[in-house]
């Protein structure tokens, strides 16, 4: 009974009653049943309520011109809100009040129109169901014949496969034209700038002054209580002229206060904190969002875009998430006048990686 | 008969219509298009909406965009706020940020046509992909739509774009968020990375280019791009005309349903007005980012609870999902696989949606024309494919709020991560597992009821004492909803013409045996007869 046909490029010997002659290609695996049902036929017509009663197609013609009066008066509602609903100086609650009101009214404009619309195709308008016939859309065999046969005679005229030096220059032209146009985009990004040595630096030079965020004043170590945290910019951000969110970008840090003896601190790190105060880069390792959750029992900061977790105890190594690196530590000290200041710059680029960096 | 004799005479008895059309066919030509097109006809479905709402929620943007482009200044030169919104008065922040205020809170009307841009925005989305989903459980992807998959696909994508583009003009610290990620997964990628950021930004992170940049994308190339594939995509439904179930009357030679004037152009006109009051209505009575909340960018603070727009959380949860430590320095350069794996994952599952059409039609080796749309049910492996893929992208979705879930469920983050690392992984399987064998017995449900008819509830005692259920048949009508489905045999591996099995003949028997090993053929003309002659 089943028929199968084993390859999609043999032409299935196929009486479908599924299918029409003229679409017939292969039918690949589809069994085509000898004794399969064959289509009945439409359904006789069934007609609607509004067909048979007068009554109910008044009362549907009704609710349609209802619907489209009640269309105006939302048009009519939402030019008159837009007046009476001015937004005053100052008051987000007026705010509230126009948008509300200038959308109801378009709302009920739209749903007017929408469903008087609707109401009036489903209930009133009596076409019948349209029948199309579809035709193949490849087009019939001579239609695809002479679109051959036109590629063929341009090729013919034109020479172009025969002359082939012409022809393979034009296409070498035709790769190389673009190339200018790809490269006038390198002016996208300033000429004299060397990313790498960018992104390796930040703000942060020995001796300058660790400033709170984002009021820029100088905080000093006696102020910094056990369990604190601090965000952190370097002194004299706020006054850049230019690039202030640059910098930020790569200079946000976070300072912490512990009890010196949960720091496990590796030797050589050991005199880049000052009496259990750290401070580490508040830029993600992972994609750069500021790492601004501190959870100060556990001594651990979350991202809060991707979860990453760094354990502040242990130099900000990572304990949960898709960051790999520990957030880099900048190494401080107090000034004489007991303000908290960077020993240098960070010792590593902040931030998230990037191909150059090693 | 010479055309100045008919019209002379017809003049009289001419109606305004007639003649205004006659008058602007003489000048366009355009009869023979409305006569081609006017009664054509278009099948009916509630599922067939679903594109409907994605063309006209994307009309609602087209307009509603308009409007804030005559008010929005896409500057990042930094001014200080001076609107009607006084907890932001005296702020520092974009020109970009200020005039978005401006719209909200000293245009009248603004916030709304603000609100409805952003609620279509997201409506189009998902629209298109309902929309999608729709085509592919119903297999209308098949010949001769392939194209038009992937044109609808490419639509998808491009709308994803528009969405980023434009959720990162405002400039607040939401969209700065956004964009301060989408910078590191850019410098993540290897060689190119570190410059393609710089040349983004106009130089670093976040420079002053990058708003301006992307209101020229916004507004122009992709808007343009998208009105030219809708006007290709809808061109193919046209040729192609839609797809239809199976029904009493319908062949795949033929497409029934009311014609285009008048029933179909008041139903798709009057939902056209449906989608538009509900996207105002919407509008009207919800915010949606409210940036005044957030404040403008600033690369230090970030609320907890940072959430993208819903249709870019598969690719934020993507990156969410990657256990720690994926990333390595080898040869003196950093492999950031943490960024490169979920690029990859993501690309290659966008891919795979792409080719899919091709890659069934490959293994059915049919060639023919397929305008009747198949039920879920009768294509189970599809179907099964279509719910792991959507059970994978729910995932990653679901990732994208990983930390909302543990707040608001009391759970870890770290218990929700790995949970969804394992959902992620094995959720596809047991969705397609699950979905083949409900679309098998809901196949044979359907054959039964055709093979058996209908449990009328009613009891009767025959005269021999025995109790039966009568049992109504089916008409024919509705027999043939159930009956008309094509069935596929697995392909058999055979020997080509040089007695060679090649490697490509037995992936593709492979793929063929897994696609329809499982199947439940339709009920045949003989089956039923003799179901009948055992029963009486």
């Amino acid at each position: 009974m089943a028929q199968d046909d084993h390859s999609g490029t043999e032409v299935a010997a196929a009486d479908s009653s599924h299918a029409a002659p003229e679409f017939a290609g292969s039918t690949g695996t589809a069994v085509i049943p000898h004794d399969g049902f064959e289509n009945p036929g439409f359904e006789p017509h069934r007609p609607r309520v509004t067909d048979e009663d007068a009554s109910r197609q008044k009362r549907a013609q009704r609710t349609v011109y209802t619907l489209f009066y009640l269309s105006i008066l939302g048009s009519v509602w939402a030019i008159a809100a837009y007046m009476l609903f001015p937004i005053e100086s100052n008051d987000v609650g007026a705010v509230r009040l126009n948008n509300m009101f200038v959308g109801l009214g378009a709302t009920l404009a739209l749903l007017g129109i929408g469903f008087g619309a609707v109401h009036w195709g489903k209930s009133l308008m009596t076409s019948p169901e349209s029948i199309d016939i579809r035709h193949p859309i490849g087009g019939t065999e001579a239609t695809k014949a002479g679109a051959v046969e036109v590629f063929r005679e341009a090729d013919e005229e034109s020479g172009f496969s025969r002359r082939s030096v012409i022809r393979n220059s034009l296409i070498g032209a035709l790769l190389v034209f673009p190339l200018p146009a790809v490269v006038l985009f390198r002016g996208l990004a300033p000429q004299d700038q060397m990313p790498v040595e960018l992104l390796s630096h930040t703000m942060w030079a020995k001796g300058t002054r660790l400033a709170l965020d984002p009021s820029g004043v100088p905080i000093k170590a006696s102020d910094i209580t056990v369990g604190s945290a601090f965000h952190v910019i370097p002194e004299g951000l706020n006054d850049l002229e230019h690039g202030r969110l640059e910098e930020k970008a790569k200079a946000a840090v976070l300072l912490m206060r512990l009890e010196p003896s949960e720091l496990n601190q590796a030797p050589d790190r050991e005199s880049w904190s000052y009496d259990g105060i750290v401070a580490y880069s508040k830029i993600c390792t992972h994609v750069g969002c500021p790492v601004a959750l501190y959870e100060q029992h556990t001594h651990h900061l979350l991202c809060p875009c991707h979860q990453s977790q760094f354990d502040v105890a242990n130099h900000c190594e990572v304990i949960f998430g898709p960051a790999k690196r520990p957030l880099p530590q900048l190494p401080i000290a107090v000034d004489d006048e007991g303000y908290l200041i960077a020993q240098s710059d960070f010792t590593e680029p902040v931030g998230p990686s990037f191909w150059e960096r090693s | 008969m010479s055309t100045t004799s008919t019209r002379s005479t017809a003049l009289e008895k001419r109606s305004f219509t007639a003649a205004a059309s006659d008058y602007i066919n003489d000048r366009t030509g355009l009869a023979v298009a409305i006569k081609g097109l006017g009664r054509k006809a278009f099948p009916d479905h509630w599922s067939f909406l679903l594109g409907e709402v994605a063309l006209f929620s994307f009309i609602v943007i087209l307009v509603s965009g308009t409007f804030l482009t005559f008010f929005f200044q896409a500057s990042m030169a930094e001014v200080h706020y001076d609107g009607s919104y006084v907890p932001l008065k005296g702020v520092e922040m974009s020109v970009a940020m200020a005039s978005t205020l401006d719209i909200s809170f000293d245009i009248r009307g603004g916030l709304f046509v603000r609100q409805m841009h952003h609620w279509a925005a997201l409506l189009f989305v998902a629209a298109i992909g309902l929309h999608m989903l729709r085509v592919f459980f119903t297999g209308a992807f098949r010949k001769p739509r392939e194209i038009n998959w992937v044109f609808g696909f490419i639509l998808f994508i491009l709308a994803m774009a528009e969405g980023f583009t434009g959720y990162s003009l405002p400039d607040d610290l939401l969209s700065g968020n956004g964009l301060r990620i989408i910078d590191g997964m850019v410098k993540g990628m290897p060689i190119i990375g570190t410059w393609t950021s710089f040349l983004l930004f106009g130089g670093e992170f976040p420079g002053t280019d990058i708003v301006g940049r992307l209101y020229a994308l916004h507004i122009l190339l992709l808007p343009a791009l998208i009105v030219a594939l809708i006007a290709i995509h809808v061109g193919y439904v046209f040729i192609h005309k839609h797809t239809q179930f199976a029904g009493p009357g319908r062949e795949p030679t033929n497409s029934v349903g009311p014609p285009v004037l008048p029933i179909y152009a008041a139903k798709a006109g009057g939902f056209m007005f449906i989608i538009w009051g509900v996207i105002s209505l919407i509008a009207a009575l919800f915010t949606i980012n409210p940036i005044w909340n957030y404040g403008p960018y600033d690369p230090s603070p970030v609320s907890a609870g940072t959430q993208p727009d819903w249709y870019i959380g598969f690719a934020d949860g993507a990156l969410r999902l990657i256990p720690p430590g994926w990333e390595f320095v080898w040869l003196d350069r950093t492999w950031s696989f943490n960024i490169l794996v979920p690029l990859i994952v993501i690309g290659g599952f966008i891919v795979t949606v792409l080719l899919y059409p091709f890659i069934e039609a490959w293994i059915k080796g049919d060639k023919r024309e397929h305008h009747i749309a198949d039920r879920p049910r009768n294509a189970p492996t599809r179907t099964a494919i279509g719910a792991a893929g959507v059970t994978f992208y729910a995932g990653l979705w679901a990732a994208a709020s990983s930390d909302i879930l543990s707040t608001h469920f009391s759970l870890t983050i770290e218990g929700v991560t790995h949970f969804l690392q394992a959902a992620v992984i094995i959720g596809p399987f047991i969705a397609y597992f699950i979905t083949k064998r409900v679309c098998i017995a809901l196949q044979k449900k359907d054959r039964e009821i055709v093979l058996h008819g209908y449990e009328s509830g009613r009891i009767v005692k025959l005269p021999g004492g025995e109790f039966i259920e009568v049992h109504q048949p089916l008409d024919e009508y509705e027999r043939w909803r159930l009956v008309s489905y094509e069935n596929y045999a697995p392909l058999m591996i055979r020997p080509n013409a040089r007695g060679k099995i090649t490697a490509g003949q037995r992936a593709r028997a492979g793929l063929s045996r897994w696609f329809f090993e499982d199947r439940i053929a339709p009920v045949t003309k003989g089956e039923l007869e003799s179901s009948h002659s055992t029963h009486h």
